[in-house]
């Protein structure tokens, strides 16, 4: 119980693959310190990024994440710029590297990224050598700070991570969601079971995370699952090319009020949003008593306020 | 390094309940008297002297732990940084007389941060502060009320307070580097 001090290792978050398992126990232990400061009765502010400049740099569209991002910088007292590609010189033709060399000028301390093409944040985490990078998602390549307040999300409920069983399904060829979980549920023992269609269910998946286990039938794993989560079908991503029909999706993949008779009534029921009521999941199971769906977008706030602060303190550090 | 023993476990004892008797004796009749600790040894400072403080005034002193880590201005001195660790107010603080508790007094820094912290859990009426030692140093105009040891130590040593609860042993010991 002494003062135990720490400086997290990593100058950027790009993506949960480069953190050891201590870096995202560090992070999970850290968001719940912040959660307290997020559940007091007056004032869920504090100073530690007081004076500390925040870029957020979206350049694909979000709201969710845009504002638990926004809140989480102004609990942590920091001074925020927004900046999005419709309203930058983007639409006259300036390049990626061009923008982030035109940020750092400007000194800011922290830059939050979204970017429609993978890896992008790791490109400007080359350019940019005086701030640190958040990846608030890259094409389908990863979304940590996802991936861990699903993560929370479970550590908070079930008291652990490891030897729970998870399902995640549905469109799991588009999601970086999927990604960032996968690297974060295997390095810190939990056992995961992909769920989809064929044609949305890269085998080659198993090539990197080994462990998992990859069906195409929903109904034959749901009894054993501690949690399941659903994702969003992505028909701006073109899944609609992937299935046959709607209609047959909903028939096999989507999570209703039926199937969820045959979970463990213990189980847990996550989905990152923005949800597509009726297609991958039913009203009466995204707000039954299994789903902590909402549990998840309270639980973001505290967590990318841990990240902020420890990426902060490492740089402060450097 | 070297250490030497200033105060042992009994001493450290007497100190206690002379604080105790100092805090009773200004606040006896004062119903809304809480204790706050500051993490880490503040905590278990706080709460030995609210059951002292029980059972002098008869009543109940409630207590609670400030963590101010988010408040420092120093995070980027020393290895590492302390990590975050909840703050937990178990009553409200409007209107109440609340004694801060801390280990050691030295450049004041913490009480600076410590009084922002505890605002932004709400306005007690007033706010004081007991400490085991005072190490001399100031670089803030901040003072205790209520003090057990008075210490003028050189900046090459370091204070430090044991508690059986976080160190298996009570007593105050003085360090000196090189």
């Amino acid at each position: 119980m002494t003062q135990e001090r720490y400086t997290f290792p990593h100058r950027h978050l790009l993506g949960i693959e480069p953190l050891e398992p201590r870096d995202i126990q560090m992070i999970l232990d850290q968001a719940q310190a912040f959660e307290e400061v997020c559940d007091r009765p007056e004032i869920k502010i504090v100073p530690a990024l007081r004076k500390r400049l925040v870029v957020n740099l979206f350049f694909e569209n979000s709201t969710r994440t845009r504002n638990s991002f926004e809140i989480a910088e102004k609990r942590l007292s920091a001074e925020i710029i927004n900046f999005y590609p419709d309203s930058s010189s983007l639409s006259k033709g300036e390049t990626l590297i061009d923008t982030a060399m035109n940020l750092q000028a400007m000194r800011p301390d922290l830059i939050v990224m979204r970017h429609s093409a993978a890896g992008a944040p790791v490109m400007l985490a080359q350019h940019i050598t005086k701030a640190s990078i958040v990846n608030a998602g890259d094409g389908a390549r990863e979304h940590p700070t996802q991936a861990l307040l699903d993560a929370y999300t479970l550590r908070k409920h079930f008291g652990r991570l490891e030897g729970l069983k998870v399902a995640i399904v549905g469109d799991i060829r588009n999601s970086r969601v999927v990604r960032s979980n996968l690297w974060l549920l295997t390095k810190m023992g939990a056992h995961v079971t992909l769920v989809g269609p064929p044609t949305l269910l890269p085998r080659e998946l198993q090539a990197t995370w080994p462990g998992i286990h990859c069906t195409n039938d929903f109904d034959a794993i749901i009894p054993e699952m501690d949690a399941i989560m659903m994702l969003r079908c992505q028909f701006e991503r073109g899944t609609g090319a992937y299935i046959p029909g709607q209609g047959e999706y909903v028939r096999y993949y989507q999570l209703n009020a039926a199937r969820m008779r045959r979970a463990k009534p213990e189980a847990v029921v996550l989905h990152p949003g923005p949800m597509n009521r009726g297609v991958e999941i039913t009203s009466e199971v995204a707000d039954g008593p299994n789903s902590v769906i909402l549990d998840q977008v309270t639980n973001g706030v505290p967590v990318r306020m841990a990240v902020l602060y420890l990426l902060n303190n490492a740089a402060m550090e450097a | 390094m070297t250490d030497a023993c200033l105060l042992d476990a009994e001493r450290m004892e007497s100190h206690l309940q002379r604080l105790c008797r100092e805090i009773a004796a200004a606040f006896g009749t004062d119903q809304s008297l809480a204790l706050l600790g500051i993490r880490s040894r503040g905590l278990p400072l706080a709460e030995r002297l609210a059951v002292k403080l029980g059972a002098i005034l008869g009543q109940e002193v409630p207590v609670g732990v400030l963590d101010i880590t988010l408040y420092r201005d120093d995070l980027s001195e020393g290895a590492g940084v302390p990590l975050v660790r909840p703050t937990e107010i178990p009553f409200s603080l409007k209107g109440r007389t609340v004694v801060l508790v801390d280990d050691v007094l030295f450049s004041g820094r913490t009480i600076r941060a410590a009084l922002d912290a505890l605002l932004d859990h709400g306005r007690p009426k007033r706010v004081w502060l007991a400490v085991l030692v005072d190490r001399g140093g100031r670089e803030l105009p901040i003072q205790a009320d209520f003090l057990g040891l008075k210490l003028d130590v050189a900046d090459n040593q370091r204070v430090s307070v044991k508690v059986r609860e976080i160190d298996g042993t009570d007593g105050v010991f003085l360090e000196t580097r090189g």
